[in-house]
């Protein structure tokens, strides 16, 4: 099974204003995106436990003419608060990159 | 204000994505050369957290800030075409406003150049948004729950992120340049175009695309400038350093970016909807955008306030102890509870009155996770974060853990280790803890409603003498 970066030519996230966190897989091939943007390593029970968000909240976007996939959650906690560890969200993507789809 | 009847079309040079980055005089040449009708850009959002907001001060240093600002008042001296500001020195609070204003009119006066100003304010009082919660005018978005007034109450600044509507009120005036208070960032882009009567879609997506400068082109950078020309039945897109080029695949991704949704975005009074949206390689370097619409609704104004009621202290060792190493998870999980402890007895205060969390940088600080089996660390960067009701307070905490902090072993009786302290003394108090608390709405009639406008005459304004930050 090939991992997210593998068949992904860039993968970003960032924060969508200060209550929510996006996430951007664009893939490298219509090929890739067919086979793999409904893997269930996307899923929203999957991301819900990787990201430790509840499920119901996680929005799937798929962008067939872009090849990408737009998935979106709600942050944990408020930007910038008690618990803070990455304001702009910019180091969250990689958490799923070695994930096996 | 033209009516679409009238328009044929009408160019917009968005010179760069947030004013004060860094501007390049050759592109500003350039977009006039090209026959720019107005300058918009904006100069702020939230990405960068609260404390913008919060304390009323810009993101970007004032030296910056002057020497692009200048830039562009020369320009729009030189050509005789409006200069549009959105969201003033980050947060568009009152004072971020006020703080851009002196410096365009410490500019003018330094040039003897006298432009007519227009600043438009879209702080919110407490006791205002308190009666529109009354009123039932305040609704949520998720994932935050119902506004209570306390929070309202608990915020230092609150700001209405405004639409077109008050820069078409400032260009009716003959403003030359509008400095403006929290605003959507495609509304300041669109506003001109609106005003001069471009159909909305084209107008609002122009707006959304630009709102980077040219980070959607290959210049790939928010410091570098579009040129939008919006038409009857689309917008084009091209950069404004003729060495790069906007192309159909950076233009179509750049809804993704930032943005919840790639298909919808949500504005006061409207929406725009690019689902049925066409891109086709109109040159070389410009992108035709075609088939956006906008879909009109009733006017919201987004919501954002700032708390800053809660204060940390911070204590940060390196640690390169092979049994931390070894171990992380367990030496995390006994420092946290022993620190708990400490406090507790040596400060006697309850569970509910402080926070510590710990960071551990090298291993897990930023997902606070457990990773994957078998990683291990070359060392560990360890920051305790110390949270509490006052700085005084917090102090004393981060104070009564010091010890812990150099000396504690994985385990119980083991030997003292010494942790690496990086400085002297040893507690950091970082202030207080900014936050977001507002993810809400406020429903209004008119779109001027809590919005205030002043004209400034360059020769009188006063100006608030203030320390340069």
């Amino acid at each position: 099974m090939p991992k997210v970066k593998e068949v992904c030519r860039h993968v970003r996230s960032k924060v969508a204003g200060p209550f929510w966190v996006t996430i951007d897989l664009m893939f490298d091939s219509q090929e890739n995106y067919d086979r793999y943007s409904q893997s269930p390593t996307l899923s929203a029970a999957s991301i819900g436990e990787i990201y430790d968000v509840d499920p119901a909240t996680v929005q799937h976007y798929p962008v067939p003419a872009l090849q990408v996939l737009k998935i979106s959650y709600p942050r944990r906690g408020s930007q910038g608060g008690v618990e803070e560890r990455d304001l702009h969200s910019g180091q969250q993507y990689t958490y799923l990159i070695d994930k096996e789809l | 204000m033209a009516t679409e009847a009238e328009f044929s079309s009408v160019k917009i040079y968005v010179p760069q994505g947030s004013l004060g980055v860094g501007i390049f005089p050759e592109e500003v040449e350039y977009a006039l050369a090209w026959g720019a009708h107005a300058m918009a850009l904006d100069a702020g959002s939230t990405d960068a957290g609260a404390a913008y907001l919060a304390k009323g001060v810009s993101k970007n240093d004032r030296g910056s800030v002057k020497r692009d600002l200048g830039f562009l008042m020369d320009a729009q001296q030189k050509a005789g075409i409006p200069l549009l500001i959105g969201t003033a020195a980050q947060a568009g609070g009152d004072m971020n406003v006020d703080w851009t204003r002196d410096i365009a009119l410490e500019i003018a006066r330094e040039k003897g150049w006298s432009p007519k100003i227009a600043v438009l304010y879209s702080e919110q009082t407490a006791e205002t948004m308190k009666a529109k919660l009354t009123d039932g005018k305040i609704t949520n978005l998720p994932p935050l729950g119902d506004l209570d007034a306390a929070t309202l109450d608990n915020c230092l600044h609150i700001v209405a992120l405004m639409g077109p509507e008050p820069y078409h009120k400032a260009l009716e005036a003959g403003a030359d340049i509008i400095i403006g208070g929290r605003t959507s960032d495609p509304a300041v882009i669109a506003a001109f175009a609106l005003w001069k009567g471009a159909p909305a879609g084209p107008s609002w997506h122009a707006g959304k695309i630009a709102e980077c400068g040219a980070q959607s082109t290959t210049a790939n950078t928010g410091q570098r400038g579009v040129l939008i020309e919006i038409h009857k039945d689309g917008f084009d897109v091209q950069p404004a350093d003729p060495k790069t080029k906007a192309l159909v695949t950076g233009i179509s991704a750049h809804l993704l970016y930032e943005n919840k949704s790639p298909w919808r975005l949500t504005e006061p009074g409207g929406e725009l909807d690019v689902t049925k949206s066409e891109y086709i390689q109109l040159t070389d370097n410009t992108v035709r955008v075609t088939g956006s619409v906008w879909d009109p609704k009733p006017y919201t104004m987004k919501l954002e306030g700032a708390t800053g009621d809660l204060y940390q202290s911070l204590l940060i060792v390196g640690i390169a102890d092979p049994k931390v190493l070894a171990e992380p998870e367990v030496f995390h999980d006994h420092m946290l509870m022993r620190l708990k402890e400490r406090v507790k007895t040596s400060l006697g205060l309850a569970e509910d009155e402080f926070d510590i969390s710990l960071r551990m940088y090298g291993y897990n600080a930023l997902s606070g996770m457990t990773p994957p089996p078998g990683s291990r660390p070359l060392e560990i960067g360890l920051m305790g974060v110390f949270t509490a009701g006052t700085q005084e307070l917090a102090h004393a905490i981060a104070n009564a853990c010091n010890p812990y902090f150099f000396h504690m072993p994985i385990r119980l009786g083991e030997e003292l280790p010494s942790y690496g302290w990086p400085f002297t003394p040893a507690e950091v108090d970082r202030g207080p803890v900014y936050q977001f608390v507002l993810n809400h709405v406020v429903h209004i009639d008119d779109p001027l409603e809590l919005v205030r406008m002043e004209i400034l005459d360059v020769a009188k304004a006063p100006t608030e003498e203030k320390a340069v930050a």
